[in-house]
């Protein structure tokens, strides 16, 4: 019964909450993976979104100017991955841990030259995503909780994950992602232009990762601590590896990595030592890499 | 034929192709008129496909120019050939596994309808295109599980659905079963009776003399002729390709002495359930060269698989003079007098990243003489590497460059000759000559009966009908993992192996 009881409101309303960011962050991934690149920066451009957002929200006073601000940012470091990774034929692996650790130190830095505080940065002047409630499910019990209420970028995520099917598998361009990703030679023989796909596909990752980031730091709370990422993009790899590059195969293990999290912050509520509840998700992680291995073979 | 004169559907003149020091095409002058199938031969290194590379916009020409369909044309990529009417079907396939058919065909030019592929309206053109020339495929197959034949007309539907007038075919016969290739030349001759100009480059001289309307022929970069097929002769054509005339091997009348390999109801498993090789028994002699013929993927893989010590047989056992094979390791199997020529000869026969000296020595290195107390002594390797590279007339830049930089021909010369130095009782030889040019095949023949008349037992598993009649004494047929029938060197034509092969025997 006791366990039984940690499945309530609390714990149904704060799954989407937990997943979105990761689903964002895996969504672009997802397309970079179909394009032929292993993009390991989604840690680094979901942090450079977090900091924008509150960065924008400051000073442009809404939220949407946070949003912009995020996405921006996550595009912009993006390019800087396209460039080195796409244009001068870097190794992606490399540069994408050049980005993140990039994103962590230059936010750090930018926390201390912009708003000349360590660690957090909160104030009454942050203007966070505001919720929406859907009418006619809201009241519903369990359905209400885990469907509304939720930001704006949460409804957002879940339609682009439609938008990403749709793009992939019905789409001229998804067509061609996808031709790039398995033999870039064969698609360059046929006139595509591999560089440029690729590149779009790292930009949109950044934009994808951005908004991750506003989500983090301007949905689920409303401020910034350093490295607040916390993991989450190294998660949403391995939701791309696990999902098998499949959008809805990434949503559902987003959605099970957004119930450890949930889970994990319910059971704080029992007491729990938070160090052992805070880790539930990375623990979860590491054993869904272990029975899911292979990311060879997709559908 | 009309009496009109053709036109013309490309021109090549004057091309020459540089790269750094090595002139690849010489002032070469090629045109191919529309209807016209146009052998082009040569031996590997000839620079065939650097010329086609040329024509369709891989390779920037030093000199020379293109004009395709009368017009001066300039291709900076592949992307402007296609524009210009060139197809390619490449050696290598240049497919997406995971797509269909219809993906793979429409890629790059796809059906639209608000942006989406129009998904229906490309398996309707695939299907009609498919069903106008012959070319049965399955629209909505994925490529990747499609038999190597029908992943070709794939790459030929791809080249019409752009409106190819002009075919370009790389050694298209390569990776074909006999079967397949009948129905390739049946499409071939069908296009270029609807007007599409198809070059066929190969090395195989049967085909060029059944399949092309003229040929012509390069050798180091330079054409040494170009004829019309019905009035040359396989002689003409290979003394063009390789600057005199190629004999067949003389083989002088020998009694085989005691048997080496034995081999008694062998049965290994394969992927489904049934047995890839099913309860085979078979002997080689001294002195004999034994032949087995069959479709590709009827149990001669496995069964070399087996003998070599790679695949453990389910049962069944395998002799080597008093030795029984079946419970030892590769390196006793090779103790008890064994050697192997692989049928991947880069996968598994050699490692191709090696310099050449290594690779010669691999299986050799434990040879006191080369590595005295285990120290590997490179001069003496380079020395011994330095005497195969000159037996067997190895085309290399030196014993130290890397495998990898030899022509294909080379590296199977360098396989062969390794094994060849072991002076096993038993050479086991598969596929020796797959995408070998005429001199170096002339070669590796003249070695294997050297070797079989010096007293080993060879046993020989070939895709090439010509090349089992010329060296066999007996030619084994498999079908579905079992021997079907032996012929004897005298008794045996390409007629009665083709039947066999077929199940028809």
């Amino acid at each position: 019964m006791e366990l039984l009881g940690i499945f309530d409101a609390t714990l149904t309303g704060s799954l989407l909450r937990f997943a979105t960011p990761i689903l964002l962050a895996a969504l672009g991934g997802l397309i970079c993976e179909r394009a032929g690149v292993f993009n390991i920066g989604l840690e680094g451009l979901m942090l450079a979104g977090a900091f924008g957002a509150v960065v924008g929200s400051y000073f442009g006073g809404s939220a949407l100017a946070g949003v912009a601000a995020a996405v921006l940012s996550g595009v912009a470091l993006a390019a800087l991955l396209a460039l080195f990774a796409v244009r001068l034929r870097g190794n992606e692996i490399v540069v994408g841990i050049a980005i993140n650790l990039l994103a962590s130190g230059l936010t750090v830095y930018l926390l201390r030259s912009i708003f000349g505080v360590k660690g957090a940065f909160q104030d009454p002047a942050l203007v966070g995503l505001s919720t929406l409630r859907l009418p006619g499910i809201d009241g519903l019990p369990l359905l209400g909780p885990l469907l509304s209420g939720h930001t704006s970028v949460v409804y957002v995520a879940l339609l682009l994950t439609v938008g990403v099917q749709v793009l992939l598998f019905r789409h001229v361009i998804g067509l061609r992602l996808r031709g790039v990703g398995e033999h870039a030679e064969a698609a360059m023989t046929l006139g595509v232009d591999v560089g440029r796909l690729r590149t779009a596909a790292i930009l949109v990752s950044g934009a994808l990762c951005g908004l991750a980031g506003a989500q983090l730091s301007l949905g689920n709370v409303t401020l910034f601590v350093e490295n607040m990422s916390a993991g989450r993009g190294w998660i949403a790899v391995v939701a791309v590896m696990f999902g098998r590059a499949h959008p809805l195969g990434v949503f559902a293990a987003c959605l099970l990595f957004g119930l450890t999290e949930s889970l994990g912050f319910r059971l704080q509520g029992l007491q729990l030592p938070s160090q052992l509840t805070e880790s539930l998700p990375y623990v979860v992680t590491l054993a869904s890499l272990f029975v899911f291995r292979s990311r060879t073979s997709r559908g | 034929m009309s009496q009109h004169p053709p036109t013309a559907a490309f021109e090549l003149q004057g091309i020459t192709k540089r790269f750094g020091e090595v002139v690849a095409n010489d002032a070469v002058d090629l045109s191919v008129d529309a209807g016209e199938i146009h052998g082009l031969i040569g031996e590997n290194g000839a620079g065939k496909t650097t010329l086609m590379g040329v024509l369709y916009g891989i390779h920037r020409p030093d000199a020379g120019e293109i004009r395709v369909a009368g017009r001066r044309r300039r291709f900076d990529s592949p992307l402007d050939a296609i524009h210009a009417g060139l197809g390619m079907v490449h050696q290598h396939f240049m497919l997406f596994d995971s797509l269909t058919v219809a993906e793979n065909v429409v890629f790059g030019a796809e059906p639209e309808r608000y942006g989406l592929v129009d998904r229906a309206v490309a398996a309707k053109r695939v299907a009609e295109l498919a069903e106008r020339y012959g070319l049965e495929v399955e629209t909505g197959a994925l490529v990747g599980g499609l038999p190597v034949g029908v992943q070709q007309r794939v790459e030929i539907l791809k080249a019409l659905y752009r409106q190819a007038a002009v075919l370009v075919l790389d050694e298209p016969t390569a990776v074909l079963t006999p079967g397949e290739q009948e129905g390739l030349f049946r499409v071939l001759r069908s296009l270029a009776a609807e007007g599409t100009a198809i070059v066929f480059i190969s090395h195989k001289l049967p085909e060029v003399l059944t399949l092309c309307d003229r040929t012509t022929v390069l050798r180091q970069g330079r054409v040494t002729g170009t004829v019309v097929t019905a009035q040359s002769s396989a002689e003409e054509l290979s003394r063009l390709m390789v600057g005199r005339t190629v004999s067949a091997p003389k083989i002088e009348p020998h009694e085989p002495g005691e048997t080496v390999l034995k081999i008694e109801s062998l049965v290994v498993s394969g992927r489904g359930p049934d047995p890839a090789v099913d309860r085979v028994d078979l002997a080689v002699k001294a002195r004999e060269i034994v032949g087995i013929a069959g479709v590709a993927g009827n149990g001669q893989s496995e069964l070399a698989a087996a003998i070599a010590g790679l695949e453990r047989p389910r049962s069944g056992r395998i002799r080597l003079g008093s030795a029984e094979l079946t419970s030892l390791s590769v390196r006793e199997r090779r103790a008890a007098g064994l050697a192997c020529v692989p049928e991947d000869r880069d996968g598994t026969g050699l490692a191709t990243a090696a310099s050449v000296a290594e690779n010669a020595l691999m299986g050799f290195e434990g040879r006191p003489e080369l590595a005295p107390r285990g120290v590997l002594d490179s001069a003496a390797i380079d020395r011994r590497a330095g005497d195969l590279v000159d037996q067997l007339r190895i085309r290399t830049a030196g014993v130290r460059a890397a495998a990898a930089d030899l022509s294909g021909g080379n590296r199977q010369k360098l396989v062969v000759g390794r094994e060849l130095a072991h002076d096993a009782r038993l050479l086991l030889v598969e596929q020796p000559t797959r995408g070998v040019d005429l001199a170096a095949i002339e070669l590796i023949h003249r070695a294997l009966l050297d070797y079989s008349s010096g007293g080993g037992a060879v046993l020989l598993i070939s895709a090439e009908l010509g090349e089992l009649l010329t060296l066999a004494d007996r030619i084994l047929v498999m079908l579905g993992g079992r021997i079907v029938g032996e012929l004897a060197r005298e008794s045996a034509t390409e007629e009665r192996l083709g039947l066999l092969m077929a199940g028809g025997g």
